[in-house]
């Protein structure tokens, strides 16, 4: 079984990706740099990813959430992020990344921000 | 109560994995909380992925020692490699704005964040070894 899934939704000229699962080394990191790829390859390039069901991140998955915004804004786009659950917002915290971050809990406050 | 369990792994991304898998365990068997498994399992998977990518290199004859005991002083657990060492002192602060936006090097800090001791050392027989404790 995957350690991830990836669902893709479009809302406007936001692309949300839905996550579900574990972002963490092996699988669920490189699930999430070929989505990114993938994605920017398409010129879609605001991309909001709702970690609403990701119920684990290691240090692999955070350093990939760092590479998909690095390489996201490379190409002139924004990634931001949404409903982190309490230990993903404290990995986060611990790493000085929520002052990196755009961070939401609300699906349509996120969106808006991107306009 | 106590215990003790001593597990060898090849050095393949998989262990990881296998080696939180049987932490879990073994902290559920000794009684323990759900958060006090949880920090154990982070360090777990960060110490044996540390221990496979950068001290064994992903070389399978060499095999990642695990070592979880139960103790009076807390949850230890030992891991240890066959490379060839590092410095501790030379690893980069992640949290610098300079290197905030690196893709890696956030492992020993989390390992540090969630335990309450963190040691490394040479082992006499070759490699690493890293022991972390997290008291209760």
């Amino acid at each position: 079984m995957s350690d991830i899934t990836i669902s893709e939704r479009q809302a406007g000229d936001v692309t949300i990706l839905d996550l579900d699962g574990k972002v963490t080394i092996g699988e669920g990191s490189v699930a999430l740099r070929g989505a990114i790829r993938r994605l920017l390859g398409e010129g879609k390039n605001k991309i909001l990813l709702n970690l609403a069901s990701v119920g684990y991140v290691d240090s692999s998955g955070i350093g990939e959430l760092v590479s998909s915004y690095s390489a996201v804004s490379k190409e002139g786009g924004t990634l931001k992020l949404l409903k982190l659950t309490q230990k993903i917002q404290d990995l986060l915290a611990i790493t000085k990344l929520l002052t990196v971050f755009d961070v939401f809990d609300d699906e349509g406050e996120a969106l808006s921000s991107f306009s | 109560m106590a215990g003790i369990q001593q597990i060898k792994l090849p050095s393949r991304i998989e262990s990881v994995d296998e080696a939180a898998q049987k932490a879990d365990e073994f902290a559920k068997e000794q009684g323990l909380g759900d958060d006090f498994v949880s920090a154990i399992d982070l360090a777990i998977r960060e110490s044996v992925a540390n221990a496979v990518k950068h001290g064994n290199k992903f070389a399978e004859e060499k095999t990642v020692d695990l070592t979880l005991a139960h103790t009076d002083e807390g949850f230890e657990i030992t891991v240890r490699d066959y490379g060839t060492g590092f410095t501790i002192d030379d690893v980069p602060d992640p949290t610098n704005p300079e290197n905030l936006l690196k893709a890696h090097g956030r492992g020993i800090l989390f390992m540090r964040s969630f335990m309450d001791v963190v040691e490394w050392s040479n082992h006499e027989g070759g490699g690493m070894v890293v022991k972390m404790i997290k008291r209760q």
